[in-house]
């Protein structure tokens, strides 16, 4: 591992600043994923400017009825809040389906959002990889597929964003506040992140120094109903092959609104607007909810080694939504 | 490059000189000869280095000893109470919880940790799948329930079925 100093950050602006000054700096958060990455060798900075204990770590309600959630709260502390579990049952869910009890008490909010793919060739610095060593090819286009994307995807890179917790926040329409040194900005969640094209190494929109600050979560509608559903190859612990975040309101057997998010399928949470515009104003029935996961997937371009997830998503769509139009809401 | 911290082990103030690099297992086993801490697979995938660090239970694999200094830890040498073994231990031995042994410490601290998070009325995969409002009060840990919250601790031997009744008699 190469050598690396260490500074904590004692303010937001000090850290952002610490970064500005370095181009080889990194924010470090809970640590589950980058020190891993030092130790593999996947990224070298010279300096780790620690924010998990930037005074971030607060959920607080906010006047339109939403919830703020502080970067640095802690992926256990949020699951377990109350507030989250009674208005976002969706994002408790998502967490809860995410890494294990001991990876969940160190991670971070703002950490979770920036991880980065778990492509096994992303990971093994003896292999090539357009993501990790631009310009070096992509070993998955002829390797292990299990875990790549069906969607969203290019020749450059087909690596799946492995976040569960992303997934809710997208089809909660979770917007991310981040602070740079040019002042503080908003985005809606799912702009931070960003498809690959042929800059598969830039995962999100943020430039160096930008630093998440929050994530603002929007009051639902009223009546609405939500759930992760999460597909994977053991019970628990384990990557998504395939998951599913759905906010769902049916009103008189009709779709009133209706938000979803797909994980494990694509670089980023994958907002599923295809699906969600077909449904809008329809009867809330089975065969519309299979229509409109069919029309969602005939973008979708599997490699030979995951074609199963085009069916196991649209199954996995269905039987999500099935389940939100069948029950009493919560 | 170096610096200075201190951590409190097992009721102990230790202080010690560490490059940047050291993650707290390499700490406690290298530096401070707290062996009890295993690594196992050192990415954060097995739960063999699990100890509790201001009373949660973490991978100590995936932390930086500087990024925790001042830091109040437990391992598995610090559950037991002088002499008499924690409850957990004791279970573990009756119900013959292990076969090799090396997931063992990782194993309790993390039912620790776990045992602690039911009473505090954290909810887990299983609690939030149900219908309906559930908490705030200390969860009931059915079988499945153990399971799901103890996922980050494999055991290569297979002695789960053993493990699972260990912690569900001390749980009850």
């Amino acid at each position: 591992m190469k050598p690396f100093d260490y500074r904590r950050a004692q303010d937001v602006s000090g850290a952002v600043a610490l970064l500005s000054a370095d181009p080889q700096a990194a924010f470090l958060g809970g640590g589950t994923n980058l020190v891993d990455h030092l130790r593999l060798g996947v990224v070298a900075p010279g300096l780790l400017v620690d924010v998990s204990r930037l005074p971030l770590d607060r959920i607080e309600p906010l006047e339109d009825g939403g919830v703020r959630v502080g970067a640095t709260v802690r992926n256990s502390d949020l699951a377990a809040d109350p507030l989250i579990r009674e208005r976002y049952p969706v994002l408790s869910q998502a967490l809860l389906a995410g890494a294990s009890g001991q990876l969940r008490n160190l991670a971070t909010t703002g950490g979770n959002l920036l991880q980065r793919t778990r492509c096994v060739y992303f990971q093994d610095v003896s292999t090539p990889c357009n993501k990790r060593a631009p310009g070096s090819g992509c070993a998955a286009l002829h390797g292990y597929q299990r875990y790549h994307a069906i969607l969203g995807g290019s020749p450059e890179c087909v690596a799946t964003h492995p976040s569960d917790m992303a997934v809710a926040m997208a089809a909660l329409d979770a917007r991310v506040l981040v602070r740079g040194p040019g002042g503080e900005r908003g985005l809606a969640l799912t702009d931070l992140h960003r498809l690959p094209g042929d800059e598969p190494w830039r995962d999100t929109v943020l430039a160096h120094a930008e630093l998440i600050t929050a994530v603002d979560l929007p009051p639902l509608p009223a009546g609405a109903r939500t759930r992760y559903r999460k597909v994977r190859d053991r019970a628990s612990y384990a990557f998504a092959l395939v998951s599913v975040a759905a906010v769902l309101v049916v009103r008189d057997g009709r779709v009133d609104d209706v938000r979803i998010a797909l994980g494990g399928v694509a670089p980023k949470p994958w907002r599923a607007v295809v699906a969600e515009r077909a449904l809008r104003g329809g009867p809330a029935t089975e065969a519309n909810f299979r229509r409109a996961a069919e029309a969602e997937l005939a973008a979708a371009r599997p490699l030979d080694g995951n074609a199963f997830k085009v069916p196991l998503a649209r199954n996995t769509l269905v039987a999500t939504l099935r389940e939100l139009a069948g029950g009493t809401p919560r | 490059m170096e610096a200075d911290i201190t951590l409190r082990v097992n009721r102990e103030t230790r202080w010690l000189t560490v490059d940047t690099r050291t993650t707290l297992l390499d700490a406690l086993r290298d530096r401070l000869g707290v062996t009890g801490p295993k690594k196992g697979c050192d990415h954060g995938q097995c739960g063999a280095c699990t100890i509790l660090l201001g009373g949660r239970r973490v991978n100590s694999c995936l932390a930086l000893a500087v990024q925790h200094d001042g830091g109040e830890i437990t391992t598995v040498e610090g559950l037991a109470d002088g002499p008499d073994l924690h409850p957990l231990q004791r279970s573990f031995v009756r119900h013959d919880g292990f076969q090799c042994g090396y997931c063992t410490p990782g194993q309790l601290c993390s039912a620790v940790g776990m045992l602690a998070e039911a009473r505090a009325g954290w909810p887990s995969a299983v609690t939030a799948d149900q219908e309906g409002p559930v908490g705030p009060g200390p969860v009931a840990l059915s079988e499945a329930e153990i399971k799901e919250r103890m996922s980050g601790n494999l055991c290569r031997c297979g002695a789960y079925a053993a493990i699972v009744p260990a912690i569900a008699e001390v749980a009850r």
